[in-house]
């Protein structure tokens, strides 16, 4: 894999591109503009940016104001006081009303590390991903985050990016196809299939790896989006793998582990587990122990992996 | 007030009255109390074409208290935004005018809101826009009295005086009273004028029920600031037994007030 980096400088690479190409996108901001990354936008076009201060509702109401006059919007912050602040403006000025914005909150999951649970959204996938109208989008790195980028700009209403702050793995390439609600198998497997998203892409890699040297083969699919999810791709693969493992940076509950748990119940009846934090809120430390504390990692992919093996040897999958 | 200008608020009155009827829910009480404020917007302050709705300059419109939109409706029927028989469908379900506005299903409305608080700051946003150099209109939003103790108005107007948005004008529908009664009891305003000027606004004051004093501090030449228009209304203004009751806020009408209310309005 390539040089670690991080999704959020990508994503305000990709906003600084956008904006050279189209005059009316605008970016907002909540004085985090050094931290999102918007920075480099807001250096480059100034009489397209806004920055509302530390005042993130009201940037949610007024970008929509923007957009409804004929705008694209990129409005961000940190994804805790985007998505969970300022979540009713979310839903009633964006989406209610469709509002062409696009939010781009950063800082998710406990990859933020050191500032702590206050700062660590756990919970946002499942808070946008409950909003109708709303797409969410994850990319896996910063690669992919660029395409991610410029494709939730093709279409109109509102979609979430989710951001991160801590250089990591490419998994992807140039040239490796985007498409929004389009699943990408980027390893065939038959034994287990792990479907993740956001930075857990790269570690259910690693555990295929790992996992092909023990003798096992499993499918590694990049669920960049959780929603509209691509449901098709989720059972296909409980089809062919008979066992299912989510990994993400999120809550098991009401994230990618929640939707896919809800497309395979009723449609597929196969041993499923959901690697992601356990119902907990996040704490201060270096990401890499937090990933250890939390079970983010390799190790706990290959683990919910042999699980459920050896409940599909104990109890044949039905179709 | 003119003749014609009292028979017009007297019409839209009579208007609200037999939607709320119909429907046996909603607000009198706020409706009423904002009649002249529209009136004297849609007759003779904002640019606006019926016939071109969606025309990229026109000036905005925000009801922030959006409780109040049948009054909102019953100006847009009037001016031909859609038709008057449409009024009588209000909150049923599939009607194009819902409970509180919604621009994805009424022509002529610009924003959605009824989450308090919210307009101001959608306004904001259509101030930003045109004032851009590709725009240039004027945005108007209505508030009430209650919805100033949200946090998100103050934040709405800290921005708009740092960002100099002189095409903005905020308007109180000041009647003194919310759900749980008067502002005073509930949550004080204290000197709501003295508080926008120390947000940098520059402030006005017309009677909420003289169509005139209304259009002349609406129009009153644009300075450097955001505009905030305090107009003192009466709730329920209108009908005897609403006026300044707070009960009336969001209060179905029985077959007997509501003979009673339409005889006041001469109907």
């Amino acid at each position: 894999m390539a040089e670690k980096q991080s999704t959020r400088v990508a994503y305000g690479e990709a906003l600084a591109e956008l904006g050279a190409k189209d005059a009316r996108v605008l970016v907002a901001d909540a004085d985090l503009a050094h931290a999102t990354m918007t920075v480099d936008f807001a250096t480059k076009f100034p009489d397209r940016f806004y920055n509302f201060g530390i005042a993130e509702a009201n940037m949610m109401c007024a970008s929509s104001g923007l957009a409804h006059c004929g705008y694209t919007v990129f409005a961000s912050t940190f994804a805790l006081f985007g998505a969970g602040r300022a979540y009713e403006q979310i839903r009633n000025a964006i989406c209610y009303t469709g509002a062409n914005v696009k939010l781009g909150l950063s800082h998710a999951g406990p990859s933020a590390g050191e500032d702590g649970g206050s700062h660590q959204a756990v919970e946002d996938i499942a808070l946008m991903r409950v909003l109708p109208g709303m797409k969410v989008l994850v990319p896996c790195d910063a690669i992919e985050m660029k395409k991610a980028v410029f494709a939730a700009a093709e279409i109109d209403g509102p979609a979430f990016i989710r951001t991160g702050r801590l250089p990591t793995d490419i998994c992807t390439e140039a040239s490796t196809p985007f498409e929004i609600g389009k699943a990408v198998v980027l390893r065939e497997g038959a034994d287990v299939a792990i479907i993740a998203c956001g930075i857990m892409v790269a570690q259910a890699l690693y555990a295929a790896a790992a996992l092909e040297a023990q003798g096992i083969s499993a499918a590694v699919v990049n669920m960049h989006t959780i929603k509209p999810l691509d449901e098709a791709c989720v059972l296909e693969m409980a089809r062919r793998c008979g066992a299912i493992v989510t990994a993400e940076e999120h809550s098991v509950i009401g994230g990618l582990g929640g939707a896919v748990a809800e497309t395979l119940a009723g449609n597929a009846c196969v041993p499923f587990e959901r690697v992601g934090i356990q119902d907990r809120f996040g704490q201060s430390g270096k990401p890499q122990d937090l990933f250890r504390e939390y079970g983010l990692t390799a190790e706990a992919v290959q683990a919910a992996c042999r699980h459920v093996i050896d409940r599909k040897s104990a109890a044949p999958a039905q179709g | 007030m003119t003749q014609i200008q009292e028979n017009k608020a007297r019409q839209i009155r009579a208007d609200i009255l037999r939607m709320l009827f119909a429907c046996q829910s909603g607000h009198p009480g706020g409706s009423l109390s904002s009649v002249e404020i529209l009136l004297a917007l849609y007759d003779n302050v904002l640019r606006y074409d019926p016939q071109n709705r969606d025309w990229p300059e026109r000036d905005r419109l925000v009801l922030s208290k959006g409780h109040g939109c049948p009054t909102l409706y019953a100006v847009l029927a009037d001016k031909g935004f859609f038709p008057r028989e449409k009024l009588w469908t209000l909150r049923q379900l599939g009607s194009i005018l819902q409970g509180h506005p919604d621009m994805r299903k009424t022509p002529g409305v610009d924003a959605s809101t009824g989450s308090l608080g919210q307009g101001l700051s959608i306004s904001l946003g259509y101030a930003l826009a045109g004032k851009r150099p590709e725009h240039h209109f004027r945005v108007f939003c209505i508030v009430g009295d209650g919805e100033l103790q949200e946090g998100l108005i103050w934040e709405a107007a800290m921005a708009a005086s740092h960002y100099r948005l002189h095409n903005l004008t905020v308007i109180l529908d000041y009647n003194g009273l919310q759900i749980d009664g008067a502002n005073e009891q509930v949550m004080s305003l204290g000197d709501i004028s003295e508080k926008f000027r120390a947000f940098g606004w520059e402030t006005l004051t017309a009677d909420g029920h003289d169509v005139d004093a209304i259009t002349a501090a609406l129009n009153a030449p644009v300075g450097e600031k955001p505009r905030f228009v305090l107009c003192p209304t009466v709730k329920g203004k209108g009908v005897s037994f609403m006026e300044n009751a707070c009960c009336w806020h969001g209060r179905p009408m029985t077959q007997e007030q509501y003979d009673d209310a339409m005889r006041e309005m001469g109907c």
